[in-house]
C-alpha cells in the first residue's frame, strides 16, 4: 500500500494545455474519487498516474518513488477501464491469469490467486467462458477480478460503472465499497456521477477544466462548498442560487426580501445566495418561521416515492426547487409559501468564492 | 359494410396468400435462373479445361462438343511423369516457396503494420507515405534492378529471391490492410496489456495477432494464391529444371518439342489448382470464425 503525490502536474497535447498544474496528495489506504463534468480531464489525470499518458510537467510519485519515467507495468498498480478491456480471445481464467503470467509467477500461485479472486467476486462458474458470453455486470466483475489478482499497491478505476444499467450500478457500487473495506488498498476512482462519488469516497476531488476546485470529505463538500461551482455540482438535485444585493441592512433578495447578515459580511456588492431544496420550509396557514418568506406557484411536481420535488415559480419569474414531504398531496398551479433560514444558506461573493458567514455556528 | 363470416374472410385471405406465394416463387425461379447462367459463363473455362484433360489430344481444339468421345484418364499419370522430371519435384518446389512466402508475408507485414498502427517513432508518417507510394510502382519497373541486385548477391538460381523478400515486409498492400484492421481494435486492450506487464512485442503477439485472424487469413490466402500461381518470378530467377515450380513446369508441355501434350498439360493444370482450392476452403473458415469469435463485431 502506498499514497500518491501529484506535484504541479501539467498535461498538454501540443499547444493545448488540458491539466493546469494539479497538486494533490492521496493518502495511503484512501478511497479518493475524482469527480467533474465530462471533458474536465479526469481520465487524463488518472492515465498519467497509471503511466499510460506522458506527464508534460511536474512530478507524480507513488509511495516514495517518483514514477514519471517508470513504465506502467512497474508502477505496481492496476486499472479498471470503462470499456472493461477484457481480452476477447481469452477465457475469463486466462484474462485473470495473464498479468500474473507476465510476472513469471509460479503456476500454483497463479491458480491460487485466480481462485481466490473468482471466489470474492462470485465468478467461479464463469472461469471457462469467453468475455463475449458474459453480461455487462459479469464483465465488470471479471475486470475487477483482473485487477485484484495482482494485489497492487494502488487501484485505478475510470468510470467503471457507467456502462451498467441503473440497478446493476447500485449493486456494483455496494460491492466496490465492500471490496475496498476488505482490501484497504489505496484507490483512485474517476466518475462524473456525484452519487457514486458521495457514496464511495473517503475524500472527493472536484475537477473543472483541468483544475482542482475543492478537495474534501463528502460531508465537507456538501456542507461547506468552497465555491459556486462545487455548490451546484455536488448535491442532486442542484442547490438553488439566488442573486442578492448587499445593502446597509443586510442582503436584499428578490422575492424573499430583506435578510440580515452577521457583521463579518461584506458591506456592498452582490452575493450569490445558495440554498438546497431540502432547506426550504413550506409554510402552512400563517405560522411563519424562518427569516424570510415568499409565495409562488407550483409549476411542476416530481414524485420519487420517498421524496417529492416541487418546481415553484416565484413572483419575479425565478424558479426554485423545493423538497417536500412525499406524504402530502400537491397540485400544479397551487400557491405555496416558502420560508428560508439565513444560517442554513451558503453565500458566495462576486468572485464565486464562499463567504464563511455562519460556518462556525453550524 | 357487410360483415364477413369467419369462413369467407379466411377464404379470401387464403386466395391472396396463394397469389402472393405464386408470385414469390416465380421471382425466385427467375433470379436463380439468371444467377445460374452467369455462373455458367464464369466457370465455363474451368469446365472446358476439366473436360479437355480427359479428351484425346486431337479432339481438344478440333471438336465443338464438350463431351469427349472417350475418357483418357491416362493423361493424369502420364502427365505427372510426362516431363524430364516428375511433378513430385515441382510440387515440392512450389510448396517450399509458397509455404515460406505465406509465413514470411503474414508475419512480416503484420509486424510492420503493428508499428504503423500502434507505435510512435520519428518519421512515422513519412515512412507510411513512402510505403503507400510503393503501391503505385508497377512490379515490372523494379524487376530489372531487383534481378541485378540478386545476381550480385549470387542468389539467382535459388529460391531465395522468391522467399527472402517476403520476410522483409515488402508488400504494402497487406501492410495497409492490416494497419486498417489493427486500428479498429480498441486501444484499451493495448493499455490493459501494458499494465499487465506486456512489452510492445508481447502486446503484438498475445493480443493483437490473435484478434486479427480475419486479416491474417486474408493475407495468407492471397499470398498463397499469388505465389502458387506466380509465373514471372520463378521464370526469371529459376533456370534449372530441378528448381522449377509447378506453373513453370506446365509451360514445358508446350515448348518442349514440336508435339505439344495438351491433354497432359490440362490434366496437370487441373491438379495445380487443387492446393489453392484446399487452402482457400481451409482458411476462409478462419476469416468467418475470426470475425465471430473476436467478439468485436
Ligand atoms: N489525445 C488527445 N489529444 C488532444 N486532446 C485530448 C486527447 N485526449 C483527451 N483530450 C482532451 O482532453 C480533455 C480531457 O479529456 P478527458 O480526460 O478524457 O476528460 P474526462 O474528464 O471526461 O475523462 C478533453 O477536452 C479532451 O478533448
Ligand atoms: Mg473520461
Amino acid at each position: 500500500m502506498s499514497g500518491v503525490n501529484l506535484n504541479k502536474v501539467v498535461k498538454s497535447y501540443g499547444d493545448l494545455e488540458i491539466i493546469h498544474g494539479i497538486d494533490l496528495e492521496v493518502h495511503d489506504g484512501e478511497f479518493l474519487v475524482l469527480v467533474g463534468p465530462s471533458g474536465c480531464g479526469k481520465s487524463t489525470l488518472l492515465r498519467m498516474i497509471a503511466g499510460l499518458e506522458e506527464i508534460t510537467d511536474g512530478t507524480i510519485s507513488i509511495g516514495d518513488r517518483i514514477v514519471n519515467d517508470v513504465p506502467a507495468a512497474q508502477r505496481n498498480l492496476s486499472m479498471v477501464f470503462q470499456s472493461y478491456a477484457l481480452y476477447p480471445h481469452m477465457t475469463v481464467r486466462k484474462n485473470l491469469a495473464f498479468g500474473l503470467g507476465n510476472l513469471k509467477m509460479p503456476k500454483a500461485e497463479i491458480a491460487k490467486r485466480v481462485a481466490e479472486a473468482a471466489k470474492i467476486l462470485q465468478i467461479e462458474e464463469l472461469l471457462e467462458r469467453k468475455p463475449r458470453q458474459l453480461s455487462g455486470g459479469q464483465k465488470q466483475r471479471v475486470a475487477i477480478g483482473r485487477s485484484i489478482v495482482r494485489e497492487p499497491e494502488l487501484f485505478l478505476f475510470d468510470e467503471p460503472l457507467s456502462n451498467l444499467d441503473a440497478e446493476l450500478r447500485v449493486q456494483m457500487r455496494v460491492e466496490l465499497a465492500g471490496l475496498y473495506q476488505r482490501l484497504g488498498t489505496t484507490m483512485i476512482y474517476v466518475t462524473h456521477d456525484q452519487i457514486e462519488a458521495m457514496t464511495l469516497a473517503t475524500r472527493i476531488v472536484v475537477l473543472q477544466a483541468g483544475r482542482v476546485e475543492q478537495v474534501g470529505t463528502p460531508f465537507n463538500l456538501y456542507n461547506y462548498p468552497q465555491n459556486k461551482f462545487v455548490a451546484t455540482f455536488i448535491g442532486s438535485p442542484k442547490m438553488n442560487m439566488i442573486e442578492g444585493k448587499v445593502n446597509n441592512k443586510g442582503l436584499d433578495l428578490p422575492d424573499f426580501g430583506q435578510i440580515s447578515l452577521p457583521a463579518t459580511a461584506p458591506k456592498s456588492g452582490a452575493i450569490h445566495f445558495g440554498i438546497r431544496p431540502e432547506q426550504f420550509t413550506i409554510v402552512k396557514s400563517g405560522s411563519a418561521e424562518g427569516d424570510a418568506t415568499s409565495t409562488g406557484e407550483i409549476t411542476l411536481i416530481e414524485y420519487l416515492g420517498s421524496e417529492l420535488f416541487l418546481y415553484i415559480t416565484l413572483p419575479s419569474g425565478h424558479i426554485v426547487l423545493v423538497q417536500a414531504s412525499s406524504q402530502t398531496q400537491y397540485k400544479t398551479g397551487e400557491q405555496l409559501t416558502l420560508s428560508l433560514t439565513a444560517k442554513n444558506a451558503h453565500y458566495f461573493g462576486e468572485d464565486d468564492l464562499r463567504i464563511p458567514l455562519y460556518d462556525e455556528k453550524k | 359494410m357487410t360483415d364477413l363470416s369467419i369462413q369467407e374472410a379466411s377464404d379470401i385471405a387464403r386466395s391472396y396468400r396463394i397469389i402472393r406465394d405464386k408470385r414469390k416463387r416465380r421471382a425466385t425461379i427467375t433470379k436463380h435462373l439468371f444467377l445460374a447462367i452467369c455462373s455458367l459463363v464464369m466457370v465455363y473455362p474451368l469446365i472446358w479445361m476439366i473436360v479437355s484433360s480427359v479428351k484425346p489430344d486431337n479432339e481438344i481444339f478440333g471438336n465443338i462438343s464438350l463431351w469427349p468421345s472417350e475418357f483418357i484418364w491416362q493423361n493424369y499419370p502420364d502427365g505427372w511423369e510426362g516431363l524430364f522430371l516428375s511433378f513430385t519435384v515441382f510440387y515440392k518446389n512450389s510448396i517450399i516457396v509458397t509455404v515460406l512466402a505465406v509465413i514470411g508475408n503474414t508475419l512480416s507485414c503484420s509486424f510492420a503494420a503493428y508499428a504503423f498502427a500502434r507505435l510512435e517513432f520519428k518519421g512515422k508518417n513519412i515512412f507510411f507515405a513512402l510505403m503507400m507510394m510503393t503501391l503505385m510502382i508497377p512490379y515490372h519497373v523494379v524487376l530489372i534492378p531487383q534481378y541485378l541486385l540478386f545476381l550480385k548477391i549470387g542468389w539467382v538460381n535459388t529460391f531465395l529471391p522468391l522467399i527472402v523478400p517476403r520476410f522483409l515486409a515488402g508488400d504494402a498492400f497487406f501492410i495497409f490492410l492490416m494497419v486498417q484492421f489493427f486500428r479498429q481494435l480498441p486501444r484499451d486492450l493495448d493499455e490493459a496489456a501494458m499494465i499487465d506487464g506486456c512489452s510492445p512485442f508481447k502486446i503484438y503477439w498475445a493480443v493483437i495477432l490473435p484478434l486479427s485472424l480475419p486479416a491474417l487469413a486474408t493475407t495468407a490466402i492471397f499470398t498463397f494464391i499469388w505465389t502458387w500461381e506466380d509465373f514471372l518470378g520463378p521464370l526469371i530467377y529459376l533456370n534449372d529444371i530441378r528448381d522449377y515450380t509447378v506453373p513453370l513446369a506446365l509451360r514445358n508441355f508446350i515448348s518442349q518439342d514440336s508435339v505439344s501434350m495438351f491433354g497432359q498439360l490440362f490434366a496437370m493444370s487441373i491438379l495445380s489448382i487443387v492446393p489453392i482450392f484446399i487452402f482457400f476452403i481451409f482458411f476462409q473458415k478462419f476469416i468467418i470464425r475470426g470475425i465471430a469469435t473476436s467478439g468485436l463485431k
